[in-house]
């Protein structure tokens, strides 16, 4: 078995007994081995808590105290750093509730466009370590090493330690690595030893890892959902391993056969670079059928703020919206417009939504609401400077 | 309903009714257009819901009556016949048919009962006037190609027609905007005019009229309320419906501070932006206007066409400055520009740009800049 060092990033065969658990090489106690090192290449890559880190970064007044980002939108947390996060300061807690548990944090307003600069230079140091790598959000990206197949190539755990390595050196901020055979697990994965983690999880012992696990740790397994497989006594993803594919499928359809694979660890989606992304969206099963516009609207901005900050974290933007509804007999409704240019601002993508919206629904009742951003773009053309964006226009806020 | 009529004339009826009708129906009867004989008078009918028009000519009518049939249909069939060709068109009230008969051909068209076609009434106009047809020619010219396509907001999607006043003199004015651009054309408040109150003429509305307006030479007679336009010409009557919205208060974004003053030719300015821009990318359109002392140098550069340049003599009277815009906008107000010399105002790159002609100012331009 090898042993890798996460400072130099050498293998070194990893020889039994005592003192062996140092690299080789350059003596560093930060190593790590395990059976399928050398053949696991995707791995995702999340930032530690990226907001607080960067003004951590540039003011190191504040290196030592809690601080939280936060606050210019309704008051909440955006990120909290660690020190903030052991007084159980969290993200998306209201600001009054964060202060409370931590009076002395520092706040400080986000200041995005110096966050998506330094998100670019990151991502920079990615595409330099693979071409793969599939932005999930300002601070996150999967990256794929390709095939093991090239034994001229070092393994993807090499080459990972060396990029994270450059980019504490050289941006200045820290990442937790989650390194397997596929997406849904190396998520998982790149949670397990943050901050500053670098943690794997092979294929043979995917199974028994996930068994004692909730299924809300499966992705697309909401609340809802949670809800109804807990009415079917469904609570932990062994539960569900028991369970044949077709039982899964002939209860919960097409969803039942992508629970089935991911509840013994497969995930057939692959990492997907920017080009290849035609669309991107977020739905939800509601919690209770629908028809009040009101309601539907709320249900719809949170979709919308979804999709929104996932545009922004990938640097894209859409040109079509799409807005889709189930009704109780299950009838799938999609509506779409073109907008004039390319937006990722949630209140533009609101706006179309919520107009469609109030052209289809009327007495009809519905189980499934989502949106969808498509004509995906990059950036640079998107939400060109407008006239009247400074001032009240009627109708075209972003609220509800 | 019996009647004879010259294709000429015909055609040119029918080709403003079809122009109002919708290409595609959910309800039958809008897809035709209603004719009336009576009085020896002719008279076409054509409405989308909006917009309605309704035109009369002369005609030897033998009997009176009323039918409809396809709009779409009948102008093209007075389209392919002969120059010069007298039509017949015959219909009887009870075999849901028209027919029609010119020289060889004959053609019967199925028609639906006038009582289905809807009642075309602006109802009562509070406020009268009269426009010269070059006036209101101007004030829809001028300002119609910064209309907003963008169906969420509304109450862009036409021109704002209102009286306003400066420094004690009557105007009325014509704005439209869709938040990149804004026009603004004023001309002397017509008698007649004074309160009427501040409207949104639909684009659809604003089209037909600009189509009509080129077939007289006199005046144009404008009736308002406040839910309904309508427009008068010699033998036409078009009437819309108005845009239920509140036009946004435009003069704020209208820059009053703008001191940097680039004076240009406005033809070659023209010439150049249209140069250039041949090479900007489809999707942005962006120039980038490098302006220092007495060169204005236009670029663009994309990354599947390459770059250009040209440089453009001009007259400045403040700091060097370098702001993009969109070269397609430059181009809609240039050619909107009748005088030599074309003024900007300008503040700094990021802000709105004023444009106008040094001749004129009757009109008057707000651009936003792009980020280059």
């Amino acid at each position: 078995m090898k042993r890798l060092c996460r400072d130099c990033g050498i293998l070194s065969e990893d020889l039994p007994g005592a003192g062996h658990s140092r690299c080789g090489a350059c003596r560093s106690p930060r190593t790590l081995s395990h059976p399928e090192l050398e053949r696991l290449s995707i791995a995702h890559v999340d930032c530690d808590a990226f907001y607080a880190t960067i003004e951590k970064r540039d003011d190191p007044a504040i290196a030592e105290a809690p601080v939280i980002v936060g606050g210019r939108h309704r008051g909440v947390v955006t990120t909290a750093c660690y020190i903030a996060r052991r007084y159980g300061v969290r993200s998306a807690m209201p600001m009054f509730q964060a202060l409370r548990l931590c009076p002395h944090a520092v706040v400080i307003p986000p200041n995005m466009e110096k966050y998506r600069f330094v998100a670019g230079q990151v991502r920079a140091i990615m595409r330099e370590a693979t071409p793969l790598v599939e932005p999930v959000s300002i601070d996150e990206a999967y990256l794929d090493f390709g095939s093991p197949g090239d034994r001229s190539a070092p393994p993807a755990a090499a080459l990972l330690a060396r990029m994270v390595h450059r980019i504490e050196e050289e941006v200045g901020v820290t990442a937790s690595i989650g390194l397997s055979c596929n997406k849904f697990l190396a998520k998982i994965a790149s949670d397990l030893d943050k901050p500053r983690g670098f943690a794997v999880i092979g294929e043979a012992e995917a199974r028994e890892f996930l068994a004692p696990k909730p299924v809300g740790l499966i992705p697309g397994v909401g609340p809802a959902m949670q809800r109804r497989l807990d009415a079917d006594g469904i609570r932990t993803i062994g539960q569900l391993q028991r369970i044949p594919e077709t039982v899964l499928v002939g209860r919960y359809g097409r969803f039942g056969r992508r629970l089935a694979g991911l509840a013994v660890g497969r995930d057939p989606h692959p990492v997907e670079t920017i080009s290849a992304i035609k669309s991107i969206s977020a739905e939800t099963t509601l919690d209770r059928d629908l028809s009040s516009l009101p309601e539907l609207r709320r249900e719809l901005h949170a979709l919308c703020a979804r999709v929104a900050a996932r545009l922004e974290g990938r640097g894209l933007a859409a040109r079509t919206v799409v807005l889709k509804l189930k009704t109780t007999n299950f009838r799938i409704i999609t509506r779409s417009r073109k907008l004039e240019s390319p937006t990722r601002q949630l209140g533009t993508l609101f706006q179309s939504a919520s107009w469609l919206l109030d052209r289809e629904a009327g007495s009809a009742s519905y189980r499934l609401i989502g949106v969808g951003a498509a004509e995906i773009t990059d950036a640079d053309a998107a939400d060109p400077p407008d006239l009247f964006s400074g001032f009240s226009v009627p109708g075209a806020s972003g609220d509800v | 309903m019996k009647l004879t009529i010259e294709r000429g004339a015909l055609l040119k009826s029918l080709a403003h009714a079809q122009s109002v009708v919708e290409r595609r129906n959910t309800i039958p009867i809008l897809a035709n257009v209603m004719l009336r004989v009576e009085d020896g008078r002719l008279s076409f009918a054509a409405t989308d819901m909006d917009i309605g028009i309704i035109e009369s000519v002369a005609s030897e009518s033998t009997a009176p009556g009323a039918t409809t049939a396809p709009a779409h249909t009948l102008y093209e069939i007075a389209r392919k016949l002969p120059e010069g060709a007298q039509v017949h068109i015959e219909a009887s009230g009870g075999n849901g048919q028209l027919k029609l008969r010119s020289g060889r051909s004959t053609f019967t068209l199925s028609s639906l009962p006038t009582e289905e076609f809807p009642v075309i009434s602006g109802g009562e106009m509070p406020y009268e006037f009269r426009l010269p047809a070059r006036e209101l020619r101007s004030l829809i010219d001028r300002t119609r190609f910064a209309i907003s396509t963008e169906e969420t907001r509304y109450y862009l999607n036409g021109i704002y027609l209102h009286s306003t006043e400066v420094s004690d003199v009557p105007l009325l004015r014509s704005v439209a905007t869709d938040g990149h651009r804004l026009a603004r054309v004023e001309i002397p408040l017509p008698e007649g005019a004074a309160g009427m109150p501040g409207v949104i003429v639909p684009r659809k509305a604003v089209n037909e009229v600009r189509k009509l307006i080129d077939e007289v030479n006199d005046e144009v007679a404008i009736g308002l309320s406040e839910t309904k336009i309508s427009f008068r010409f010699n033998d036409v009557i078009l009437i819309s419906k108005l845009i239920d919205g509140t036009f946004p208060d435009y003069e704020r974004v209208i820059p009053s501070s703008n001191e940097k003053l680039l004076e240009f030719d406005r033809r070659e300015f023209q010439a150049a932006v249209d140069r250039v821009s041949t090479i900007s990318s489809e999707k942005s359109r962006a120039v980038k206007l490098a302006i220092n002392g007495r060169t204005l140098t236009l670029s663009a550069s994309s990354a599947e066409n390459g770059t250009a340049t040209e440089e453009v003599e001009v007259s400045y009277n403040a700091d060097p400055l370098e702001i993009g815009f969109n070269s397609r906008y430059l181009l809609d107000i240039a050619q909107q520009i009748e005088g030599d010399v074309a003024e900007m105002a300008l503040a700094d790159a990021a802000s709105p740009t004023i444009i106008r002609d040094q001749s004129d100012t009757s009109a008057l331009y707000v651009l936003m800049p792009m980020r280059v």
